[in-house]
């Protein structure tokens, strides 16, 4: 069943256009083909294309880069290395007080598979990637890590020196007395959890075109960005000049972001380098692998968290041990993903105590950023395991403990022990709205009987609070009080709004809020159309961001869910003061009292007398036209820029209570989900969402935006999981192996909505766009866990790994023909064998082996062999695996020859795809016929691109490259031509390295 | 068969959206960049480039088809359909489009064209489709703002009134 919320008939009386389902403005030209997304605007003239040579290793030493070949491209402008990029920026900052660099292109070392090591720029992108293809770069590989708890224990590789163990960051807090707390509490519980990365990763990848100015040394970049602007200061400084000279445009249209387009900050600053080096514009395009491999992630967090807990219930205290995954730097605003939450640890809840333990740690994995929900899916998904553990121990209802203790409803504003000040909120009604709206009951006899059936059914409940309009001043948690008053202090959340009256009268709405298609322009034509009494068609509104001309600050962008509750308020606040001066201009011409003004269908009338009235846009345009004529209190009203920041954000205080939002929506989800017993397959059955989000501006965009977040978050529940083998290889960079919910997973919730208006923001909004991506993951794991009745469960709850939970590990396949298979889960390293039998004897077959023309003309792909000793080969050989080929050079080696019986072959072969290692052993023997029986085993591991996006085809190829070499060897052996030809055991290691190489 | 040379640029002449079109391109370019970039037709977008998003779908020759799938010298001679095709004038919407605007079944619009596209090439077929049918035809669409049920809803609304003897086509 689809929930239909279908737009408004538009027109419908008096009412206001707010809180009306009015059809988007934005809608006509995306539907058409006419979006203007960055790259379908043209460019200047001349403008260069950039392509980027990443690291195909998670962490290793670059010995040399060799782009002599690249250079000589024609086409080919620049090629510009780690080295270069330093001669004209700064590293970026970072976000601790630390002596580490953070660079957007790798120095002398490569911390993450992904991570930009040479930018080509040329006439065209394919020309670029030509070059690139023949960029050398020779590289010593270290150790890596990508488990936070492995990169802090003894031993672990350190990717900075200036991040001792790896650790970026420790900070103890305490709020209350957790200690006394917890002595004293009848129960203790306690859960460790392990939250995977994933991204909400846009459909839209990343877009830069940047421009210098060498004579006033002034950069133009436009660029996906979404904000924060904060971040305009990080690239400025990064590019060695005043934020004068650092132009920042967006596009008028820009395709979702969820927070990652953020990310895309590094890659203004590399491309401004590029263009400040080739002096021309130059346009980057990121492509899908890039994006899911090097973008920007979601942090991945490992908690332990415990709570004192009374005979009742009542949760007494908290303990909360964090630490945060960063990925390789700590690039701004990171570690902002851990305190975003701060205010917000003890959720729903009227708790009183906390203590908590908060570290950031840096691995060899793509650094992390802002993601739809930032940290709150990561503190969620522990805070209500946990309450369900409770419940369990004390065999109570889970909703019953969610119940006894959410905030009281008339403690509002309640300030949370952490220092959090939640505005307003009924979250005992909304609960039981919910229960009854939802029909919780008959969820429950849905359980019974499918349990009485054999079946796997489970509920699940979540209560969140949704934070909203972040505190500029909230990372500034991390540092200590001694720090803080050092760096001054950091606060607010500026937004702001323009409103301008041309000379006929019609208005115009600017808004720093960079839509990524939350129909911005839509829902501030209603807000404005309100204040003058007009229609919202007749308000066009501009949500595209110039930084050399128009209003903005460092709190601008899109995040937070920031907009209705701060931009929309600040537009109303900006179209009232203009208002308020046409009052005094309309009240002069019609001779009446100010009080006496409305605003209404087009005009300016008189209350008292309707009659009496005068065109709005005739009042409008005066400005222009006869400033002469205004009355002398008026002023002008041709724009009025507001900036608006709530006085309730303000700094972390010296003991560490930080008011880190302005808002503070309430969710309460329940859902029951219902297991296949064979394939363990999660199917939804009902998933109600209840949102208080304040007062509603326009219902199908706030609907849209908990559908858009339940389904985001359903992935990352059940699908979704950036993977890294544990040598850092990234495994999951094509979206047939990164997996998004699609139509076929994807129900619609049952929403649900109470308005308690907050009384901090202009229009009694809150956010609402990334509440469910906090509520529903960990919503669906307490319904899981509750219909396997399992303790411990990791995202993503695929069918394979609730098999292992409840099946336990899967047992290797029989044996006896040629398998190949991971040795265990996460692990890149392909073990295999098999035989086979050739005509010929082993002397044969021997001396085919070692000869390199033989070799050459068998390889499939192979440009040629070269012979550098009698044990020694070199060979460039071309292959495709999955939707990739490439070259790669091979380096094979002979040891143990025991002639005609057996050798061991052990080689490496790097190319612009990836890397591998191989070691294998061939054992030849006479069949008693005049034949060879040959047997093979070999272990392979690969790395680099091929990894990421052909992984899950690895199985396969190998088997169908192995067997085609079997075929062709028993077929060359027995034919002998006199060409030669034949098999070459050599021939399968160095497919098999350029395939599956590894570690070395 | 025409034999095409790696380095060099070979004419691509075929039909968009009825009307001629021809331009230069590279064997090894793809149709989707050659309608976007050679031709200016950016309404079908890129979202992946190795056929799983679903964003540059189009109709060749009444077959949807993956625009970056396909390299553009292989529709030479074809007729293609894109979402710059669907309105039947440029101040209007289609019945499909405003079904669309009507239910929110786009926030970003960067997907939006390739599911146009696939949704009118199966309703000129299937008139009366269920639930069931549009997801199972939408499976191949990645959306990452709307969580698909609008769009869905849209398309049944869209296909009611399509069948309908009455065609509504109010005004874009």
């Amino acid at each position: 069943m689809l929930q239909a919320v279908t737009s408004a008939n538009p027109g419908r009386g008096d009412a206001p256009w707010v809180g009306r389902s009015i059809e988007r403005v934005e809608d006509a030209a995306l539907l058409s083909g006419r979006g203007r997304f960055i790259d379908d605007l043209g460019v200047q003239p001349g403008t260069l294309h950039a392509t980027i040579l990443r690291s195909p290793h998670a962490h290793a030493d670059i010995l040399s880069i060799d782009v002599e070949a690249a250079k000589r491209l024609p086409g080919v402008a620049a090629v510009l290395t780690g080295g270069d990029v330093k001669a004209v920026t700064t590293s970026l900052v970072v976000g601790v007080k630390a002596p580490v660099e953070c660079w957007p292109i790798a120095m002398d070392r490569v911390r993450y598979v992904g991570e930009p090591v040479a930018v080509v720029v040329a006439t065209d992108r394919a020309r670029a990637e030509d070059a690139a293809e023949l960029i050398n770069v020779e590289y010593r590989p270290r150790g890596a890590v990508v488990d936070p708890l492995g990169a802090i224990s003894p031993g672990a590789p350190v990717l900075h020196d200036g991040f001792p163990g790896n650790l970026a960051s420790d900070r103890a807090f305490r709020y209350g007395d957790p200690e006394k707390a917890f002595a004293d509490a009848p129960h203790r519980f306690s859960i460790d959890i392990r939250y995977p990365r994933n991204s909400c990763t846009p459909i839209e990848t990343y877009g830069v075109v940047a421009s210098h100015d060498a004579g006033e040394d002034a950069y133009e970049v436009l660029a996906n960005f979404q904000g924060p602007f904060s971040i305009h200061t990080v690239i400025a400084r990064a590019l060695k000049v005043p934020g004068n000279r650092l132009r920042l445009r967006t596009p008028p249209d820009s395709g979702g972001s969820f927070g990652v387009k953020q990310g895309v900050f590094p890659y203004i600053v590399l491309i401004a380098a590029a263009a400040r080096v080739t002096g021309r514009p130059v346009k980057w395009i990121e492509d899908r692998l890039e994006h899911l491999t090097a973008s920007v992630s979601a942090t991945n967090r490992a908690t332990t968290l415990s709570a004192a807990v009374a005979s009742d219930g009542r949760i007494l205290a908290l303990d909360w041990d964090q630490v945060e995954d960063c990925g390789a730097h700590l690039r701004a605003p990171e570690p902002a993903t851990l305190y975003r939450m701060h205010g917000n640890l003890t959720g729903a809840y009227d708790i009183h105590h906390v203590k908590i333990r908060n570290r950031v740690v840096v691995t060899n994995k793509t650094p992390t950023g802002l993601n739809r929900g930032f940290g709150g899916p990561q503190v969620y998904f522990a805070l209500e395991r946990l309450v369900q553990r409770i419940a369990i121990g004390l065999a109570l209802d889970p909703l019953e403990i969610i119940k006894r203790n959410l905030i009281d409803a008339d403690a509002f504003p309640y300030r949370t022990a952490t220092g959090a000040l939640l505005d307003s909120g009924n979250y005992q009604e909304a609960v039981a709205r919910a229960v009854e709206q939802g029909r919780l009951a008959e969820l429950k006899a849905k359980r019974d009987d499918v349990r009485a059936r054999g079946g796997l059914y489970g509920i699940g409940f979540t209560a969140v609070v949704e934070p909203s309009v972040s505190n500029m001043g909230y990372i500034t948690t991390v540092l200590t009080a001694a720090e803080r008053r050092k760096a001054g202090p950091k606060n607010g959340a500026q937004a702001t709004a323009t409103v301008g009256l041309d000379p006929v009268g019609s208005v115009t709405v600017h808004v720093a809020s960079v839509p990524q298609g939350q129909g911005h322009r839509t829902v501030l034509s209603q807000v404005v159309a309100d204040v003058f009494g007009l229609q919202p068609k007749d308000i066009r509104v501009n949500t595209e961001i110039d930084t050399a001309k128009d209003a903005w600050s460092i709190a601008s962008g899109n995040y937070a869910s920031r907009f209705a509750a701060a931009v929309a308020g600040t537009a109303k606040i900006a179209a009232e003061r203009v208002a308020s001066r046409l009052v005094r201009i309309a009240a002069s011409q019609l001779n009446v009292e100010a009080a006496d003004i409305v605003f209404a269908k087009g005009f300016v009338a008189s209350k008292h007398n309707p009659e009496n009235r005068i065109a709005f846009s005739r009042v409008a345009a005066l400005s222009h036209w006869s400033p002469g004529s205004l009355p002398d209190d008026a002023g002008q009203t041709i724009r009025e820029t507001v900036f608006w920041t709530p006085p309730e954000l303000t700094p972390p205080d010296d003991d560490d209570r930080i008011n880190s939002s302005l808002c503070h929506g309430f969710i309460f989800d329940f859902c029951g989900v219902e297991i296949d017993p064979t394939t363990l397959e999660t199917r939804i059955d009902r998933y109600v969402t209840m949102h208080d989000c304040g007062t509603i501006l326009h219902p199908g965009m706030v609907n849209g935006q908990i559908r858009g977040g339940f389904t985001q978050a359903l992935g990352a529940a059940l699908l979704e999981e950036y993977a890294y083998a544990e040598d850092g290889s990234f495994l999951t960079g094509t979206l047939a192996d990164y997996l998004l919910p699609t139509t076929t997973e994807v129900p619609e919730p049952e929403i649900f909505h109470m308005e308690t208006p907050s009384p901090f923001t202009p229009l009694g909004a809150k956010g609402v766009g990334e509440g469910n991506c906090m509520s529903t993951p960990v919503c669906l794991a307490n319904a899981v866990a509750d219909a396997l009745g399992v303790a411990d469960l990791t995202l993503p709850l695929a069918p394979a790994r609730l098999a292992e939970l409840v099946r336990g590990a899967e047992r290797l396949p029989p044996a006896g023909r040629a398998t190949i298979a991971p040795a265990r889960e996460g692990d890149r390293w392909l073990r295999g064998e098999g035989q086979a039998s050739l005509k010929g004897a082993p002397e044969q077959v021997w001396a085919m082996l070692l000869d390199p023309d033989t070799l050459q003309s068998v390889i499939p792909g192979c440009q040629r062999v070269d012979k550098v000793t009698d044990t020694h080969f070199r060979a460039d050989v071309t292959l495709g695996i999955g939707p990739v080929s490439g070259r790669y050079r091979a380096d094979v080696e002979l040891f143990d020859l025991d002639p005609p019986r057996a050798v061991t072959l052990r080689g490496g072969a790097t190319g612009a795809l990836g890397f591998g290692n191989a070691e294998g052993r061939i054992t030849l023997a006479p069949d008693g016929n005049g034949g060879t029986k040959l047997t093979y085993s070999y272990d392979a591991a690969i790395g680099g691109k091929v990894a990421s996006i052909g992984g899950r085809l690895l199985d396969g190829a190998t088997r169908v490259i192995i067997g085609q070499f079997v075929t062709a060897l028993a077929r060359k052996a027995g034919g002998g031509s006199a060409e030669g030809g034949g098999f070459s055991l050599f021939a399968v290691l160095a497919k098999v390295a350029s395939l599956f190489g590894g570690r070395r | 068969m025409t034999r095409l040379k790696a380095d060099q640029r070979h004419s691509v002449r075929f039909t968009l959206n009825g009307k001629p079109v021809e331009a230069q391109a590279e064997p090894r370019m793809l149709l989707s960049d050659f309608l976007r970039h050679q031709l200016g037709a950016t309404g079908t977008h890129v979202g992946c480039e190795h056929g799983v998003c679903g964003a540059c779908t189009i109709v060749v020759d009444g077959m949807l088809t993956r625009s970056c799938l396909t390299l553009a010298a292989q529709v030479d001679g074809c007729e293609l359909r894109t979402v710059e095709g669907l309105a039947p004038s440029a101040d209007r919407l289609g019945v499909l489009q405003q079904a669309f605007r009507r239910n929110h079944a786009l926030q970003c619009g960067f997907c939006t064209a390739g599911i146009l596209m696939s949704l009118d090439h199966y309703l000129a077929k299937n008139p009366t489709p269920t639930e069931a049918d549009i997801r199972d035809l939408l499976s191949g669409h990645i959306c990452r703002c709307t969580g698909y049920t609008p769009i869905i809803q849209a398309a049944l609304e869209a296909a009611a009134q399509l069948a309908s003897p009455q065609k509504e086509t109010s005004d874009a």
